[in-house]
């Protein structure tokens, strides 16, 4: 299982059996909009609060994956996921409505594939038949607990990032179709000493280059073993600089495609995002709901998801404390032949 | 960044965030500070105009038109970020936004909608002056200052 330093590599792959993403008005009205199970018309969701909306997110989220797998959560053993409030509350919440044991991670907007890839873990070591990973985000509860008041009128730089409101779960387990979980490799944390919160990209870029030239060291492969490797979201100045660390190291790039889910998710033209998308949501939504579906289908054979989180806190930064970072990767392939069980 | 803050980073953060820099997007300055004299402009000329119309019509005399004036101003504030108009205004006008009695309005009643979800004591009314708290304490803070200094230079003189 261990292979390298550290990644791990499944012999026995786990299947994505089914997945689901729900997300807020915004980010419907995104190019990948088609893509997402539900768009809410109304950010709240109808909740009293922007807490509530984001629980309410991940619930629905979780709900539609487990239903799709064609089971009722008391067939899934663990839920297992995070999101970006303090105490990982939206998470914690929503696994108390859906009264599956569980297990809360915290990798701020690295939580997406954290959580998929210890999912991938327990079931393919046997440790549970089912295994329901997701996370969450809300634009709104972002804001307030991050940065300012959501309608406080200060403009933010060009760097940048917009809080995806959105939600993703996958239920995984050794049984059933769909696409495979091949490996994963978790993250070191990198701090190269960025202290803008306005600034994340720059800060994490480094360490989803870590992790993706980890990746290709410990499995011996090359950017060309994936149709596309994507990152979470290091949004437009983030993953230009990634770019270049790659270049850099000399990794060939060039023979793949190497996109973000934080500039895949809004249209620049359009939507005002600065830099481009972040959070838990946005790499679970792209996930769960636009790239998978092309996994499924065949047009993406292999893809490696990288997601990358900034794991400060507003009070660390206050106190002139620097962002550390960590990313890690989950490869997911297509799967063309039918469950070996039916 | 200044080479200052450069000496505390190790030589491989430092290299990092040379590279990093180069794909910074500049902020573009020139055009802030003009949407800034424009908007800022605005927002006092309108000032401007509620005051002449509250001496002319109002009843108000130039020293008591100030009042009315400011309430009118503060109340559209609070609307406009009610409405979620006010800080779509800051992304497109910068500091011109920020003008006193508007970008004071806006900070406070921003913070005290964020907060409803708390409840009015604890929520609203403690969180109220986050953004805008600094503001009066080191208003205060230098009024108290300046006026020291005004003393002394008026006992001497």
């Amino acid at each position: 299982m261990l292979k390298g330093h550290q990644s791990w590599i499944f012999h026995k792959k786990p299947v994505i059996v089914s997945t689901a993403a729900v997300v807020g008005p915004f980010e419907g009205r995104g190019p990948l909009g088609e893509d997402f199970d539900i768009v809410h018309g109304d950010s709240r969701l109808g909740q009293d609060s922007w807490e509530k909306a984001e629980r309410t997110l991940m619930e629905e989220a979780a709900s539609i994956a487990i239903e799709r797998a064609g089971i009722t959560q008391e067939h899934v053993q663990f839920y297992i996921g995070g999101d970006l409030m303090n105490q990982i509350t939206s998470s914690s919440y929503a696994a108390r409505t859906l009264t599956i044991p569980y297990l809360g991670v915290f990798g701020a907007c690295s939580t997406s594939m954290e959580s998929l890839a210890l999912s991938s873990y327990i079931v393919s070591t046997g440790g549970a038949k089912y295994v329901l990973s997701g996370t969450c985000s809300h634009n709104s509860t972002a804001e307030r607990q991050f940065r300012y008041p959501t309608e406080y009128g200060s403009q933010k730089p060009p760097s940048a990032q917009y809080t995806v409101t959105g939600a993703g779960a996958a239920v995984l387990s050794m049984e059933g179709s769909g696409p495979v979980v091949a490996s994963a490799t978790i993250g070191r944390v990198i701090d190269m000493g960025i202290k803008d919160p306005f600034n994340m990209g720059a800060a994490m870029a480094p360490a989803a280059v870590d992790t993706i030239t980890a990746h290709f060291r410990d499995l011996q492969v090359g950017p060309d073993h994936y149709d596309l490797i994507v990152t979470g979201d290091l949004a437009k100045v983030g993953h230009a600089i990634a770019s270049d660390l790659l270049d850099k190291h000399n990794v060939p790039m060039h023979k793949t495609r190497f996109k973000d889910c934080g500039m895949m998710i809004y249209d620049y033209e359009k939507q005002m995002v600065q830099a481009g998308g972040s959070g838990c949501g946005c790499s679970a939504s792209v996930t769960y709901g636009h790239l998978i579906r092309k996994v499924r289908s065949g047009e993406l054979k292999r893809i490696l998801v990288v997601a990358t989180g900034s794991l400060h806190s507003p009070v660390a930064l206050q106190q002139s404390e620097s962002i550390p970072c960590i990313a890690h990767a989950v490869a997911i392939e297509h799967s063309p032949e039918p469950p070996k069980e039916d | 960044m200044p080479n200052s803050k450069l000496k505390k980073l190790t030589p491989v953060q430092q290299e990092y965030q040379k590279v990093a820099l180069r794909r910074m997007p500049k902020r573009r300055v020139g055009v802030n500070c003009l949407r800034a004299f424009l908007v800022g402009g605005l927002i006092c000329l309108i000032g401007e105009g509620i005051q002449q119309a509250m001496i002319r019509w109002g009843g108000f005399s130039k020293e008591t038109a100030g009042n009315p004036t400011v309430a009118i101003l503060i109340i559209l504030s609070v609307l406009l970020t009610s409405l979620g108009v006010y800080d779509r205004i800051g992304q497109w006008a910068g500091a011109g936004s920020a003008v006193p009695v508007t970008g004071f309005a806006n900070a406070m009643a921003s913070a005290a909608i964020e907060h409803r979800s708390e409840g009015l004591v604890l929520g609203v009314g403690a969180n109220m002056f986050k953004l805008a708290g600094p503001v009066i304490v080191f208003g205060t803070a230098a009024a108290f200052i300046v006026g020291l200094i005004r003393m002394i230079l008026t006992q001497e003189g």
